[in-house]
């Protein structure tokens, strides 16, 4: 097992700087996923991580010891790819063994360790074939295998799911969970897609522009949202954002959106508010539902419903503010009612309009 | 810092480094460096052995006091103007015809551009045997009772270039069709369902759609037979060897007499460098446009 | 509903027999092309199987009355040069011997180059290539003398090595271009995969690269064989008198003849030099074209 910390990492490929005075620390067994759109970075931090890309400043230290113009076969890292980067014209056997191959690991020591890949991921059968002849979940089986035979103390995942079906990324996405219960090693884990990065991580990283804009857990990242790029980012359903301003009504903060006024009381405030500063609201459509009685509620109208499965989904207009919000599953809708809606202040999101952070 | 760094990279790939050290003697000895050397000979009074001496401008002027180079320049300038345009719309119209799904394609296929495959000596002698007017395609329409005609134009200084055309054209028509034919078939289905939809005639359809989707192919076809022009060489001398007289010399054989027969090395290094010139300007623009003008755009 | 029965095929008849004239018009314009395109060929075949009294009739269509295989014989075996009488035979296995060593090493070359240039970080490697690039537009004469000279020097004009290397070198532009392209459309993950098994320069080359490149190597094989058969200039120039390829000593033995032309030997001479790469055109159908179309300078 290996911690990884990263201090100060610039990448620049001429004058063009993707990535400046970056810091990350990445504990022992950690698994960490890096979040965010295309072009974010993550991928290049990963890369660096890797030793695929030089750093053009700064150090990665791998349990202390610094690595940042180490080979990356001297990393300890297995790594594994969107694309799965088989060896197309490599049995499955040899693609997993090529490694060890090259090291100069004696027969019996790779064939043993062929086979306890092969048995953890289940593709004994497939250990003579070509890669033409394996569908895609079983490449990317082969591709971890791969990644295992080689003890690495790291493992490096680039959006390995993205090229799957549905079905098959959510079954895969279990089995990598499994795998690092199983064997506990570090891992890093790039991806755009929410639910892998939700369902998967010890840690997230949501990244943009290059930058980490919050690191925390998933359940922080997706409730406390540090500020409206990740707030919006997270969730689906999107988050309704609404812009309004903070006012002292009868004593007590609430906040002003024109159309509504919500009281704030109840907000956890990260920092002090001033009445009249202007600030958006966050909040995700499962924090709005129909009002039962007793809390505060205001009333819209339902302009579009949308059944999704487990939730349904409705859209209403309050006063010219238009927001998405749950529906529940007992009752039934139709376009053009009108009935209240309470909302859950305590968790939603205040940003500030300025900087974007969370207030 | 900085030099570390350089280090650091060099020794990470300095395997690379080596292996592209063939590549880089060769760009540098064989070709930059031959290209310098011969542009530096022209502006010496070198003939059969190259000397170290400057005369400015003096081989140029001579040269363009020479009537076999201009006669050369003249032909070089007809021929690339006839074949490429013959070419071109040859090769085209074999193209659409056989995209017009026809039967025994591959044979038609085959026919067409066979000639590519053969040598440019070959492709001489062959059409210098069929132009014969003695035993060839002349001799036989008369006995045919086509007591009048004509052709002789491998014999006849005038018309001797058409003869050269005639073959250089046979020879490489073929290549434009393959290109074509290449682009056509990558054209989507849908682009076609949605002209006919649309009711627009077949004409309009190649000439306004078709033929600007095909401007890559177009381009490298284009590039393809101008270099074939430029290096012209074997196909003149096993056709008609400059002759009658000096009436289908060509540039790149007037470097090569000049070089080995005549020694006269300062002239035809001249004339190279003129060639060298020609080339730089033709191609600049199209080389430009190839690998910065999409960059040039986007960034 | 008889009558609609009856006016609708007549009513669709004007269509079809339009579109009949239509194909019609397409089959004629093929075959034409055909014609033009195989008549060569078919006149050399039968002037070839000819006596030399039946040539004299000047009927270069008809087929031999008294077909002979006598010229062909000669040609292979007692055709002369000069006052040297032993055939092609001896240009063909010069070119053989010039032909192996130039296509195994300009593709060894041509790989290792499209292998460094695109899947490592080599500065200034991307000026070269340009370079490289630039100096395949340039006629060859440019190049000649110097590289004449320079040869000289370390002894090696007029040689079977001195040869082989000319191709070496002009062999370099496309090859490089064609592996190059071929190896830029591999995904670069690949690449990463094999760095953190590992794998260096040339483990990742031989293990992982050479295995994927037998589509490439097989267009690159075309290409080159065709290429430095049908070659003249160089073969003229760079080979000496001891391994003249069979291009020039066909060029040799047709156009340098005394006395009568022997024309059903030239001819057969002819067709046997075409052999090679005829044979290698037809044996790979569309794998030429794509030779052709990859070869081009693009991207």
């Amino acid at each position: 097992m290996t911690s990884v910390s990263i201090r100060n990492l610039e990448i620049r490929y001429g004058q063009h700087v993707v990535m400046d005075k970056l810091n990350l620390d990445i504990r022992d067994g950690e698994f960490l996923v890096l979040l965010g759109p295309s072009g974010c970075g993550k991928s290049t931090l990963m890369n660096a991580i890797g030793g695929l890309t030089d750093a053009s400043g700064g150090s990665i230290h791998f349990d202390g010891r610094d690595v940042t113009w180490a080979d990356p076969k001297d990393r300890g890292i297995g790594m594994v790819f969107q694309s799965y980067a088989l060896y197309p014209t490599m049995s499955v056997r040899r693609n997993m063994s090529f490694g060890l191959r090259i090291a100069g690991v004696d027969r019996a020591e790779i064939d043993r360790k062929v086979a306890w890949a092969a048995d953890i991921l289940q593709i004994e059968h497939l250990l003579d074939r070509k890669p033409a002849a394996l569908s895609g979940g079983q490449r990317q089986r082969v591709a971890i295998g791969r990644a295992l035979v080689r003890d690495a103390d790291i493992f490096l995942f680039d959006e390995p799911l993205s090229n799957l079906d549905a079905k098959l990324r959510a079954e895969l996405r279990l089995e990598i969970k499994k795998l690092h219960n199983a064997i506990g090693s570090t891992m890093i884990y790039v991806t755009h897609d929410q639910i892998e990065a939700l369902t998967l991580a010890d840690r997230i990283a949501v990244m943009k522009g290059g930058v980490i804009q919050q690191l925390d857990t998933p359940l922080n990242v997706y409730n406390k949202p540090a500020n409206e790029f990740v707030g919006g980012f997270l969730g689906s359903p999107a988050m309704n954002k609404v812009d309004g301003g903070f006012e002292t009504r009868d004593g007590s903060l609430v906040f002003d959106t024109g159309a509504f006024a919500l009281d704030v009381d109840d907000y956890p405030f990260d920092q002090r508010v001033e009445s009249g500063q202007k600030a958006t609201l966050g909040i995700r459509p499962e924090h709005i539902n129909p009002a039962n009685g007793s809390s505060k509620h205001y009333s819209g109208k339902l302009s579009l419903i949308e059944p999704m499965g487990s939730d349904i989904l409705g859209w209403s207009d309050f006063d010219g503010i238009s927001l998405s919000h749950r529906l529940s599953q007992e009752d039934h809708y139709t376009v053009g009612d009108s009935f209240p809606v309470s909302m859950d202040v305590r968790k939603a999101s205040f940003f500030d309009q300025a900087t974007g952070n969370r207030l | 810092m900085q030099i570390s760094r350089n280090v650091r990279h060099v020794r990470r790939n300095g395997v690379a480094y080596m292996a592209l050290l063939p590549m880089a003697a060769i760009v540098i000895f064989a070709y930059l460096g031959t290209m310098a050397w011969s542009v530096r000979l022209s502006f010496s009074s070198s003939r059969m052995l190259p000397k170290d001496d400057f005369v400015g401008f003096d081989q140029y002027v001579e040269l363009f006091q020479t009537s076999r180079w201009l006669t050369s320049l003249e032909n070089f300038v007809f021929i690339a103007v006839f074949f490429l345009s013959i070419c071109f719309v040859l090769g085209m119209l074999l193209a659409i015809f056989i995209d017009q799904n026809v039967r025994a394609e591959g044979l038609f296929r085959t026919a067409f551009l066979y000639p590519y495959a053969m040598s440019f000596v070959v492709t001489g002698l062959m059409w210098q045997w069929i132009l014969n007017p003695d035993l060839g395609l002349q001799q036989t329409m008369r006995d045919l009772g086509f007591s009048g005609f004509v052709l002789d134009w491998v014999v006849d200084s005038d018309t001797v270039l058409y003869a050269i055309v005639l073959a250089t054209v046979w020879h490489g028509a073929g290549l434009v069709m393959a290109l074509i034919l290449a682009g056509l078939r990558g054209i989507d289905m849908d682009l076609w369902k949605a002209t006919r939809i649309d009711g627009i005639p077949a004409w309009r359809v190649y000439g306004f759609i078709i033929l600007p989707m095909l401007r890559p192919m177009i381009i490298t076809s284009l590039v393809l037979l101008s270099i074939s022009i430029v290096k012209m060489y074997d196909l003149v001398v096993a056709m008609t060897n400059g002759g009658p007289g000096t009436a289908s010399e060509v540039p790149a054989k007037f470097i090569m007499d000049n070089l080995f027969e005549r020694a006269n090395i300062g002239l035809a290094t001249a004339a190279s460098t003129v060639m060298l010139v020609t080339v730089l300007i033709i191609i600049a623009p199209v080389l430009y446009s190839q690998y910065f003008g999409k960059k040039g755009a986007s960034a | 509903m008889t009558t609609a029965e009856l006016i609708a095929p007549a009513a669709r008849r004007p269509v079809t027999s339009q579109h009949l004239w239509g194909r019609v018009g397409i089959y004629a314009f093929l075959f034409a092309m055909a014609l033009f395109f195989l008549l060569p060929l078919y006149v050399m075949l039968v002037t070839s199987l000819k006596t030399m009294d039946e040539i004299r009739l000047g009927q270069i269509f008809a087929l031999p009355a008294q077909i002979t295989f006598e010229p062909w014989v000669t040609a292979w075996s007692s055709a002369c040069t000069g006052l040297d009488c032993t055939g092609l035979r001896v240009g063909f296995w010069n070119s053989v011997e010039i032909l192996v060593p130039s296509v195994v090493l300009s593709i060894l070359l041509g790989a290792l180059n499209g292998y460094a240039l695109s899947f490592w970080k080599v500065r200034g490697a991307n000026v070269l290539f340009a370079c490289l690039l630039l100096g395949a537009f340039m006629p060859y004469q440019v190049f000649i003398y110097p590289l004449v000279r320079f040869y000289a020097q370390i002894g090696i004009y007029g040689s079977l090595p001195g040869i082989v290397l000319t191709h070496v070198i002009f062999g370099m532009p496309v090859m490089t271009l064609l592996f190059r392209n071929y190896y830029s459309a591999l995904p670069s993950e690949l690449f990463k995969a094999a760095r953190i098994d590992g794998a260096g320069f040339w483990a990742i080359f031989i293990s992982i690269v050479l295995p994927m490149s037998v589509p490439i190597t097989i267009v690159a094989v075309i290409m080159q064989v065709t290429a430095i058969w049908n070659d003249f200039l160089l073969g003229l120039v760079f080979a000496g008198r001891e391994n003249l390829p069979m291009t020039v000593q066909l060029n040799n033995i047709v156009n340098t003849t005394t006395g009568e032309r022997a024309y059903n030997v030239n001819m057969a001479a002819t067709i046997l030099t075409s052999l090679v790469p005829l044979a290698v055109y037809l044996a790979s159908g569309r794998w030429f074209v794509r030779g052709i179309a990859s070869g081009a300078v693009k991207g």
